[in-house]
């Protein structure tokens, strides 16, 4: 027992010095990204990379702020543009110029708020469905569900990117959301979660009369809640991250996105390395705000749903 | 149920809503200006322009002030959406596909002839040519822009040559700069092999690459080895690919012997100029004028290196004396969106922009030389007396030579090229790699 | 009746992947019509997207891929499965697969173990440190995979990056290593990118699912004297296998998304082709090549059935466990 517990001491050294490392090497990205956004171009330019940055700039950002502008929002008639002889929607008012990068950030913010939000909604009540109700065709749907739910989304890049156009969605926002919501990940999740709703408080809701959708809303969701919580944020971290559908459904400044907005400075022909880590500290920071003040959502929720279920 | 379709209606209010907050996009056409609400709505036309990166046409102020002043004179409101080398093409082609084409595009008859145009994409601008403008405008560049069959998808409006450059000091401290001849600005192969051998001796590092990540600035590799002993990249007749040429893979397994030089993978054209900008490389492929006067557009001076150090742009290095540098013309070209009045709008902007007083300014813009000599009376060939560099620079232009981008296939050969540099410099046999993606390169462009 | 079915399900709650029980002979058929008719009410706004987005553009994705469309414009002429066979002659796309594949099978089991490895270390740590180590570990996957790529960029340079400097500086390499132009280290670059970007989660999971197992079968395990390997496997693992086949589906998910870094870093090139990439570059690059959108669909095709396959699998796994 004793030679146990010193192994158990030696192993422990140094899983905690490997931690530490690998700690550092995690970190290390957001290390350069916060302080390269404050480098002068001398350090940025450095042979021997700049650890620290030796002067204190704010001039990438002032570049950022100042080399794109875009009207913070245009206000259309909804789907005028199915009427329009142009093909383009009746515009009513135009908001005042602002810096693109944030525009950029308000366009992301809203492109992950609504496909968080249309993907809760949709695959809580889907995945119900398939956990509790015994259908005809259900094997069917969940086998489609399950094999396309690790499906690239470049496999079906050049249908999807005709049926938007046919929708009038390019260079749309929805164009992105759309796809993201009908991903059917959430779906099977949700199912997962469902499973473990007990029949028996069912049936009593059924019993006392309640319809479908109350026994829905008042007996389903409440159980469900973390599972929602989950995939919530599932959603809205992928919907942030995911680069290509607004790479290929996008195609105005306006309507760019902050993924988007930094990509192009990478593909300009002369990378600015500054305006490049300012931007991309631009993109990083409210989203790391967000996770850490609600960390435990983050891992609580995830976690139950994992486990339980 | 009850409740069921209630959510669903709000659900389509709260889509309704959303939409029209988020500006309801649909057409790339509407876009924003400074001074939106000054405009006469009913009467306002509205065009889209592209514009790759052509000097100061890739950035937002400059291309506004010039816009503004087309907006002054014709009433037109001119949306101009910013593309990057790196992924512009895509664009451009996502867009194609999607029919949400811009009405003016700004690029170079690689993409504007061979590519679009070729393919039907474009309008003719043939009748926007009268015999004055054709004899204004330098007569092979408008021949670049022209089709066999005689259709002008591109109206050029600026030209340069694509040269390269070496950091002066690195070369002054390796004794190499004796190889140079800074007053005709060219070199031998064998005094650029000595060079190399000599900064490789003192800086015992890679001097110069041969970028192969991607097509982005691929010209330079393209010159470079052409230029070295003579070779060629397409026949005569822009109908075929020659780089087989066994002129080419002596240039090829020469590099490849070469220290000093090393083929990379992880560098496009831009990445390359940044290396150079940072002192690392000491001498870069992907160069021309705009490069010289805002080295990485970094804003730190002209022709100087992060470190203040001297950078002189050369041409690639022969045997014979006679560099044949490519060339750069750059214009504008019309999608045909099926709209007459936008086409005839976009025409009015090209003429506003290429050919009237207005002109100087987007000469001036791009930081390049002019294709003609006059606009409508102002007379283009001073446009640039005062400026020093430019003068200078003005020396390398007798030596460009043959604009073979329009050889059908193009995108396609790019990649192949690319690819090619890529498998050479992982040690593939040289000979028979240049051949296997020759051969590629001239099966789709027979396609 | 009813009562009985519903009880059954709700027995199987143990593992994640629980796969749908067939409906009971015993149902009555207006008892079968109803279920259906509130059945698909629920799943019907997600069917709309999911249909919509995904299973239409499949099959027209389908259909194409035995065309030769192209993107100018032209008539298609139906070509069977030409595309199919020129697709397994074609040697750019064997290798894209080659390196999917790859990808796929390294980066899964490597992220699972990791991750696993990185929680039973951390688990039993005071809160404090816990959250800490967990904090950092997602740090990389709400940074932001474009952000991310940047820095990792900068990082892998040949002349002036860090992994160079740092090597060189303690003498473990002399020459700089061009990590992302040679196709010897390329492909493992990328991989690490996505491996620092996908534990995140999966380190989350497992923490709390070794919290959650049963502490008296673990301490009783160890008054019989077990090792703490054998407390590992015979214990713990079986507890938190349903976690783990979560964690295999979702990075699995995950391998396939690479597609921004190959798109950022590479393009493709030094042997780090990868057919989500190679779809898109035929699609939008090789607008030349005839028939270049059915054969871009065609490749989308094989993935897909690949995807499929793979899914299967790893279901079929799951099942019996």
């Amino acid at each position: 027992m004793k030679t146990s517990v010193e192994r158990v001491t030696a192993y422990k050294v140094i899983s905690w010095i490997l931690l530490i490392v690998l700690a550092f090497l995690f970190f290390f990205p957001l290390y350069w990204i916060v302080t390269g956004a404050f480098k002068t171009g001398a350090d940025i330019y450095a042979v021997e990379p700049a650890w620290f940055p030796t002067e204190w700039t704010t001039a990438n950002f002032e570049k950022l702020f100042t080399m794109r502008t875009v009207p913070l929002f245009e206000l259309t008639v909804p789907f005028s543009g199915y009427f329009t002889e142009s093909g383009k929607p009746i515009l009513l008012a135009t908001g005042p110029a602002i810096p693109a990068a944030i525009r950029w950030l308000i366009n992301t913010v809203f492109m992950a708020v609504m496909a968080m939000i249309l993907t809760c909604i949709t695959a809580a009540m889907a995945g119900y469905a398939l956990a509790k109700k015994r259908f005809t065709g259900r094997a069917i749907v969940f086998g489609l569900i399950v094999c396309a739910m690790a499906l690239p989304k470049q496999v079906i890049l050049i249908p999807l990117l005709k049926e938007m156009s046919a929708l009038k969605l390019i260079d749309n926002l929805w164009a992105v959301i759309f796809p993201t919501v009908g991903w059917p990940f959430g779906v099977f999740l949700m199912k997962q979660f469902s499973e473990s709703i007990p029949g028996e408080i069912l049936e009593a809701a059924r019993i006392d009369g309640a319809s479908e959708f109350k026994t829905f809303t008042t007996v389903v969701l409440p159980i469900i809640q973390p599972g929602i919580g989950a995939l919530a944020i599932f959603t809205f971290i992928n919907s942030w991250n995911d680069y290509f559908m607004q790479l290929v459904m996008l195609n105005s400044s306006k309507n760019s996105t902050i993924s988007l907005g930094i990509s192009t400075l990478m593909a300009e022909t002369t990378v600015d390395m500054g305006l490049l880590m300012a931007g991309a500290a631009l993109a990083a920071a409210p989203i790391i705000i967000i996770f850490l003040i609600f960390q435990k959502y983050f891992t609580q929720g995830i976690t139950m749903g994992a486990v339980k279920g | 149920m009850q409740l069921k379709k209630l959510s669903a209606l709000a659900l389509s209010a709260a889509l309704v809503i959303s939409l029209a907050a988020c500006g309801g996009g649909g057409n790339p056409s509407e876009q924003p200006s400074d001074k939106p609400s000054d405009n006469p709505p009913a009467a306002t036309q509205e065009i889209t322009l592209w514009t790759y990166p052509i000097g100061k046409w890739g950035d937002q102020a400059t291309v506004e002030a010039l816009t503004a002043g087309f907006t002054a004179e014709t009433g037109i409101k001119v949306n101009v959406e910013f593309l990057a080398y790196g992924d512009g093409d895509d664009k451009v082609n996502a867009a194609i596909t999607s029919k949400s084409t811009p009405d003016l595009i700004m690029e170079g008859p690689e993409r504007l002839v061979a590519n679009w145009g070729a393919n039907g994409y474009l309008v003719d601008l043939a009748d926007m040519l009268d015999d004055e403008d054709k004899a204004e405008i330098n007569a092979a560049a408008l021949n670049a822009c022209t089709t066999a069959d005689g259709k002008v998808y591109e109206y050029p409006v600026v030209m340069t040559a694509h040269c390269m450059a070496v950091n002066l000091d690195a070369f002054k401290a390796a004794g190499a700069d004796q190889y140079l001849d800074l007053e005709t600005r060219t070199w031998t192969t064998e005094n650029f092999i000595k060079a190399v051998e000599a900064l490789y001796a003192h800086f015992g590092d890679t001097v110069g690459a041969v970028y192969c990540t991607g097509q982005g600035g691929d010209q330079g590799t393209r010159a470079l080895i052409n230029n070295m002993y003579g070779g060629t990249f397409t026949d005569a007749e822009h109908t075929k690919y020659t780089w087989d040429d066994p002129l080419n893979i002596k240039a090829l397994e020469q590099l490849k012997s070469m220290d000093g030089i090393a083929f990379d993978a992880s560098l496009d054209g831009g990445k390359e100029i940044a290396k150079f900008y940072q002192g690392v490389l000491k001498m870069a492929f992907c160069w021309n004028i705009a490069q010289q006067l805002d080295p990485n557009q970094a804003g730190t001076g002209a022709e100087k290196t992060i470190t203040g150090e001297e950078i002189a742009f050369m041409a690639f290095p022969t045997e014979s004396g006679d560099p044949k540098l490519q060339g750069g013309i750059w214009g504008f070209g019309i999608f045909n969106n099926g709209d007459d009045a936008r086409i005839e709008a976009s025409k009015k902007f090209i003429k506003y922009m290429a050919d009237s007083a207005a002109t100087v300014d987007a000469v001036k813009a791009a930081s390049y030389f002019p294709v003609r000599s006059a606009a409508e009376g102002t007379n283009l060939s001073d446009v640039w007396a005062d400026d020093a560099i430019m003068n200078e620079y003005q020396v390398l232009m007798p030596y460009l030579g043959d604009y073979y981008q329009i050889t059908k296939g193009w995108a396609g050969a790019r990649t192949e090229w690319w690819t090619m540099l890529q498998k050479v410099g992982a040690g593939e046999d040289i000979a028979t790699t240049v051949a296997t993606y020759a051969e590629k390169a001239n099966t789709a462009a027979a396609n | 009746m009813r009562i009985s079915t519903l009880a059954v399900i709700s027995c199987f709650k143990r593992g994640v992947l629980i796969l749908p029980k067939h409906s009971q002979p015993t149902m009555s058929k207006a008892l079968q019509r109803r279920e259906t008719i509130s059945g698909y009410s629920f799943l019907a706004p997600s069917l709309i997207f999911f249909v919509g987005f995904v299973i239409i553009p499949m099959f027209i994705c389908i259909f194409l891929s035995l065309t030769d469309a192209n993107m100018h414009a032209g008539t298609t002429i139906f070509i069977g499965f030409s595309n199919f066979a020129k697709l397994f002659k074609d040697e750019v796309f064997l290798d894209a697969l080659w390196n999917t594949f790859v990808i796929v099978v390294v980066s899964v089991p490597a992220t699972c173990a990791f991750s696993l490895w990185v929680s039973s270390a951390i688990y039993k740590m005071h809160s404090v440190p816990r959250s800490l180590f967990r904090i950092i570990f997602y740090l990389p996957v709400v940074t932001g995979s474009v952000a991310v790529t940047a820095v990792w960029n900068w990082m892998y340079d040949n002349y002036t990056g860090i992994f160079n400097t740092v090597l060189k500086g303690i003498g473990l390499i002399d020459k700089n290593i061009n990590w992302l132009g040679d196709s010897k280290f390329a492909l493992g670059c990328i991989i690490l990118i996505l491996f620092t970007t996908s534990v995140g989660q999966p380190i989350v999971l497992y923490v709390s699912a070794l919290g959650n197992v049963d502490q008296s079968l673990v301490e009783a395990a160890q008054v019989d004297g077990a090792t703490n390997l054998q407390v590992f496997w015979k214990i713990k693992w079986p507890q938190i296998m349903p976690t783990t086949l979560y964690i295999l589906v979702i990075t699995t998910i995950n391998s396939f998304q690479c597609f921004a870094l190959i798109q950022l870093l590479t393009k493709g090139g030094a042997g780090t082709n990868t057919v989500m990439y190679h779809i898109y570059f035929t699609a939008f690059k090789l607008t030349e090549q005839r028939g270049h959108f059915g054969y871009a669909n065609a490749m989308g095709v094989v993935l897909a059935i690949a995807i499929g396959l793979l899914s299967a699998l790893q279901f079929k796994l799951a099942k019996e466990k």
